[in-house]
């Protein structure tokens, strides 16, 4: 494929590019700018860290699940473009001086999570910085940083967008989603390319050799995020911060699940869709899309149908969806907001459920009126938990009727033991966020998050 | 002067613009090849059959080597040559490297590798603790033993007897540069080999081996690390190995880099043990003896696991006078990674032993844990302004000598101040109150608070190793060049370094450039290792800079008539009578006066003899402190916690860099509470680590250091005479994360009446377990 984009304002066209060649590589092998590092190859550590400036916005991303393609038309910046000349960037300058580097390795990737903030004005620095790891400082000294760059002004050659060169056209980068329908019919067995956290992994890790692959960036109607009716419809392309940006103001818990959901490099990158469609049993969307009776949009060439989004997950590895046909996008009805989502991993930040709770249940006078829950990370699909919400229809709203619903938790799930959680705690957890939601609805405190010293 | 300084790590402006060069950076010469391990799929086995021609026949391979191909020496150990490079036969781990692909990119090897048809007999494979116990599998002919007096009757003499068994897991390093060499090959065969090490002398000393040449064919330079954390004193002998000896055989540059994956997988980690223990205590808290027994899983091969074993007895102590004490340390042979240094090596593990004695004694006696932690103090010397706290140990304690398990006598021991200060400047008596009032008003979330000492002993325990070589150059402008033995692997040792050798000439610190490690400038060096970088190096350094100094002060008496111990070295001018020379003007006159400014420099530390066998001498210099005190709250719904607030109280004598020492504070916190709360190793029951690579792996992210954090440094130095009185500061911060694992258990605590007996790593999960031991009512 042909690419070009700029690079640290400088204009890159290349030709001939192996679709799923990273950006990565390719700084580090073929460019010979070595500041941006490999720490992990699988988008978790951060080091990789590069700035995609657009318009209205940064966006950082993980060099290392980037394919070349991705960057079609866009303005990308390395740490090796933070400073102008000499002049350190601000936060590159507090780094030093707050002592914020050990053995700096990770430092490069930091950078450019700050210098992206930075320029975004995004002074919720625990969480611009959960993507990135470091091991030796412990952290304290690079927030000390953060902060005292925070009133900077961001340096000339970051504030302002330069254009970046068109994308050349390819029969495998689409520019529309009826154009993608036409071309996913003609070639079902191609590998669908979003933000390819995921798909960055089968070439990095399990060293696929993915041939055709269809890149869906330039699909922009499918980014769309609009209500329709009586629901709020989020395009299939959705990046998870967009996502989290628009249901935050109608299901609070949902868009405090997704702040927690991989980190800003990964969210930038990954899509609504794509979480869907990979049919995984611990992606953090489904379970909250469940127990919101979500309905899913389907299409293949032109032929559209839409269903219970529960009824796509069939089994594991196997969802309900024909060669050729791809996810347009999923509709959340609007509705009271009575949902909770209940994320338990071994780490708040950045980690993959152990177990992951959504309940939605409506109380009008004293007795539940309504009840869906759903959870990821309980069995080889997200799942409803249909006896339990039965044990709940139509019970008083009371301490009894949860352990009554409690008990049939091992009806729903027979959860399984891994490195992430036993098979008993993955239960217990599961019972025990019911009691949560109860507790929280009576006003107490259930959250370690909101606690100070 | 340049000492005492709190300035930036010397690297720091070339960190944030990405212009520090790691080995992986290194710009590489044409033909350059890459190399990739095929590793054993299964635990334990004979291999009966390897196909490689397929992986020959994949794109981009130039070579395929096996065991048999070596030309020399097959072995990478640091210890018992007991781990060879490539498999000789048998495999002994899921990971161990059986044969070695060259290929023209990273990529390419990575990829062959996955062509081999390896099949295997397979054999049993010894995976737990109970397995290698009942296969009596170990290293060594039994258990080493220590004792001090009769344990067993002084625990009867107790009026009270705890005992109980946790698990203590292990720890991976994950630095984020992951391990890396690249071997270039040099005229007549020598070699020249960058490797990210902390130890560059044994990276010579094994490729010289495997090569068949001595060492003096063998060139090693380290300029940095991304991070070692003891990962990187032997684990990147068979990358250096492997590059060198391919190097050698295509007459190619080669360079190796472990994918992130295959560096957790193949790579050792922190030891993980079993410890039993039982003892006695008298009614006001007075510990009257104890029995501790360490179960250690070294992993496949022996590298450092003795001596790591060895400092987990020499920990047992702690901070404690222990009248008696009985410590039992089993070394196991298992199919896992041969566990390996870590940041501490053994003595955390140690540690916790008897901190998690002292807080169950406290919980079964119902005295406050810090209180009961003071009572069992070792004695403040003599001279200190310590008396008042001594009074209270004196109604209760003979004049028992104030010596370890190991018969080393404490002179230093500065915690009952530490103590004292940290315990008002964090207020811990009101928040002890106001967390048991918060617990009372919260019945799904509970408070818990942990204090944890440190004493942690500074020297290698195998003694010859306690010295070190410098190199400084004076050139003829004044600048000042130097070399020393220790690596730069983020801890800020160059410029510690640094400031000793400005201090000594008196000079700006611009005007000292310090270059790669390199075995070729300073010979023979110890791994950057158990905390000595700047006690060692830095005591070479100064006494090169002196030779230096006394021949450039003695040539510029004599000239101007006056006596050389009166010329004085000071902001960068030398002072000489009447007459004043800028120190580059000295150098010049010097120079032209036909004196040597070059000099060695060489260190070994006093005072240290011992007995490993026996346990009993003295093995270390001194002893470094530090306290700390952790607040947390859990949810006891599911066992999600979170650290709200640690305060922290560290002796680094009179530190050479305070910025830089409380960033090792910091980090080290952060890493020892990790350690101790999410980070999870997990093998499956075919012996395969389930937790290889960040996703599954997690170690401390930014919002899980501590909410409030007050990192202060103790105001003290040395009582020993260590460069500046300064005191190692790598290492021993690392267990203060100890406090945090002793608050989630204060915590749990709070939901019944019993003992928590928390296991480690305290995850989410275990916390949840521990809720429900003591309280089947929740």
């Amino acid at each position: 494929m042909d690419v070009s984009f700029l690079l640290n304002g400088e204009t890159v066209e290349l030709s001939g590019v192996d679709p799923t060649h990273t950006l990565l590589d390719w700084l580090r092998r073929t460019a010979g700018l070595t500041g941006t590092k490999e720490g992990c190859n699988e988008g978790d550590c951060g080091a990789c860290t590069v700035m995609v400036r657009e318009p209205d916005r940064a966006v950082s991303l993980n060099a290392c699940i980037l394919f070349l393609p991705q960057l079609n038309g866009k303005s990308v910046w390395t740490v090796e473009g933070a400073a102008a000349g000499p002049d350190l960037h601000p936060v590159q300058q507090a780094l030093v001086d707050y002592h914020g580097s050990q053995c700096g390795f990770c430092t490069p990737g930091f950078v450019m999570a700050m210098v992206s903030a930075h320029v975004n004005g995004d002074t919720a620095h625990d969480d611009a910085l959960a993507g990135n790891l470091c091991r030796c400082t412990g952290y304290a000294p690079i927030i000390r940083a953060a902060e005292a760059a925070a009133q900077d002004p961001v340096p000339p050659h970051l504030a302002e967008t330069s254009t970046a060169p068109s994308a050349a056209p390819s029969p495998h980068a689409p520019r529309s989603s009826d154009e993608l329908a036409a071309i996913y019919a003609e070639q079902p067995d191609a590998t669908l390319v979003a933000g390819a956290t995921d798909v960055g992994l089968w070439v990095n890790k399990a060293l696929r050799d993915l041939d055709p692959v269809i890149f869906l960036s330039g699909c922009t109607d499918l980014r769309q995020i609009k209500s329709v009716g009586d629901s709020l419809r989020i395009g299939a392309m959705a990046d998870m911060n967009a996502v989290r940006d628009a249901v935050t103001p109608l299901f609070a818990s949902y868009g405090e699940m997704i702040r927690r959901y991989a980190s800003v490099q990964v969210r930038n990158a990954a899509t609504i869709g794509g979480n869907i469609a990979n049919g995984s049993p611990i992606g953090d969307n489904p379970p909250a899309l469940i127990a919101l009776d979500a309905v899913l949009h389907l299409r293949k060439g032109d032929t559209r149908r839409s269903l219970p989004i529960e009824d796509f997950f069939i089994d594991y590895g196997k969802q309900d969806r024909a060669p050729g046909e791809f996810v347009e996008a999923v509709s959340i009805p609007h509705q009271p907001d009575r949902l909770k989502c209940y994320k338990l991993s071994k780490r708040f930040d950045q980690d993959i459920s152990a177990v992951l709770g959504c309940f939605n249940v409506r109380v009008e006078d004293g007795h539940v009126a309504y009840a869906r829950i759903a959870f990821g990370g309980m069995a080889a699909t997200p799942k409803r938990a249909a006896q339990v919400e039965a044990a709940l229809w139509g019970q008083p709203w009371t301490e009894a009727t949860i352990r009554a619903a409690q008990a049939h938790f091992p009806t729903d799930f027979a959860p399984i033991d891994d490195m992430r959680a036993s098979a008993v705690y993955r239960l217990g957890t599961a019972q025990a966020m019911l009691q949560r939601y109860f507790a929280e609805d009576a006003g107490l405190a259930s959250s370690v998050l909101e606690v100070s010293a | 002067m340049s000492v005492t300084k709190p300035l930036p790590h010397d690297s720091a402006p070339l960190h944030v613009t990405g212009a520090a060069r790691y080995v992986d950076d290194t710009p590489l010469p044409a033909g350059a090849l890459h190399l990739a391990f095929g590793l054993s799929t299964i635990a334990h086995g004979e291999i009966t059959g390897l196909d490689l021609d397929p992986v020959r026949a994949m794109p981009g391979v130039v070579a395929v080597l096996t065991a048999a191909d070596l030309p020399f020496a097959n072995d990478v150990s640091p210890s018992a040559h007991d781990e060879p490079l490539l498999a000789d036969g048998t495999v002994h781990y899921v990971g161990q490297p059986v044969f070695l692909v060259v290929a023209t990119s990273h990529l390419a090897a990575r990829k062959a590798v996955r062509a081999a048809v390896v099949t295997y007999r397979e054999l049993d494979a010894l995976l737990t603790i109970d397995a290698a116990l009942a296969a009596d599998s170990r290293f060594e002919e039994g258990p080493r033993i220590y004792e001090k007096g009769d344990a067993a009757a002084a625990i009867a003499a107790g009026s009270h007897i705890i005992e109980d068994t946790f698990e203590l897991g292990g720890q991976e390093h994950f630095y984020l540069e992951g391990q890396a060499a690249l071997a270039l090959p040099q005229e007549g065969g020598d070699m020249m080999v960058c490797s990210s090490t902390q130890h560059p002398t044994e990276i010579q000393h094994k490729v010289a081996e495997a090569l068949g040449v001595p060492m003096h064919g063998v060139r090693v330079e380290t300029r940095r690390m991304g991070g070692g954390f003891g990962g990187k004193e032997s684990q990147g002998n068979a990358l250096a190995v492997a590059c060198a000896v391919a190097a050698r055989l295509t007459g190619r540059a080669c360079a190796m880099r472990y994918d992130r994956d295959d560096d957790m997988i193949i790579t050792g980690k922190r030891h993980d043990f079993r410890i039993t223990y039982k003892a006695g205590f008298n009614a006001d808290g007075r510990i009257t003896g104890v029995d501790f027994v360490h179960y250690t899983r070294c992993g496949w091969a022996q590298d450092l696991s003795l001596p790591v074993a060895d400092r987990a007895m020499l920990h047992a102590d702690n901070a404690y006078l222990l009248p008696a004490a009985r410590i039992e340390s089993h070394r196991l042979r298992t199919n896992t990674q041969s566990a390996t240094a870590y940041r501490g090596f053994g003595g955390p593990q140690g540690m916790v032993g008897i901190e998690r004695i002292m807080d169950h004694a406290a919980h079964v006696l119902g005295i406050d844990p810090v209180e009961i932690r003071q009572r069992n103090f070792y004695r403040p010397p003599q001279d200190s302004s310590s008396k008042k706290h001594l009074a209270k140990q004196e109604v209760t304690t003979d004049l028992q000598p104030n010596t370890t398990p190991y018969g080393m006598e404490v002179e230093d021991f500065e915690l009952h101040d530490m103590t004292q200060t940290l315990l008002a400047s964090s207020e811990y008596a009101a928040r002890r109150v106001a967390v048991a009032e918060w617990n009372a008003a919260n019945p799904i979330l509970k408070k818990g608070l942990g204090f944890s000492p440190v004493k942690f002993g500074i020297s290698f325990t195998l003694t010859h190793l306690n010295q070190a070589g410098a190199l400084v150059h004076v050139y003829q402008d004044g600048s000042i060049h130097l070399n020393h033995g220790g690596t730069e692997m983020g801890q800020g040792l160059n410029q510690k370094v640094a400031q000793v050798a400005a201090a000594r000439f008196g000079v700006q610190l611009e005007a000292v450039r310090i270059t790669a490690t390199d075995t070729a400038k300073v010979p023979n060096t110890s791994a950057t290792a158990a905390s000595s970088g700047s006690d060692l190096n830095g005591m070479a350094v100064k006494a090169a800079c002196d030779t230096i100094r006394d021949r450039m002060a003695a040539y510029l008496a004599e000239r101007h008539q006056v006596a050389p111990g009166s010329v004085v070295f000071q902001d960068g001018a030398v002072q000489v009578g009447a007459a004043n020379y800028s120190f580059a003007e000295a150098a010049q006159a010097v120079y032209e006066g036909r004196v040597s400014l070059s000099a060695t420099g060489f260190y070994k530390t006093p005072k240290i003899k011992w007995d490993r066998i026996k346990g009993q001498g003295r093995p270390f210099f001194y002893f470094a402190y530090g306290c700390a005190l952790t607040e947390v709250v859990i949810d006891t719904l599911t066992g999600e916690y979170r650290i709200l607030r640690a305060d922290i109280l560290h002796d680094a004598g009179a530190s050479l860099n305070p910025a830089l020492d409380i960033g090792q504070v910091e980090g080290g916190y952060v890493q020892g509470a990790g350690w101790l709360t999410s980070e999870e190793l997990v093998w499956d029951d075919a012996g395969r680590l389930r937790t290889y690579a960040p996703s599954t792996y997690k170690i401390p992210a930014c919002s899980d250091r501590p909410d409030v954090f007050n990192v202060a440094l103790w105001d003290g130095q040395n009582r020993e005479e260590t460069i500046y009185r300064s005191k190692a500061v790598g290492e021993p911060p690392f267990m203060l994360g100890i406090s945090a694992w002793l608050a989630l258990s204060d915590a749990v605590s709070a939901c019944g009446s019993a003992y928590p007996s928390l296991n480690a790593p305290a995850t989410a999960e275990e916390v949840w377990h521990g809720v429900r031991r003591i309280n089947d009512g929740i």
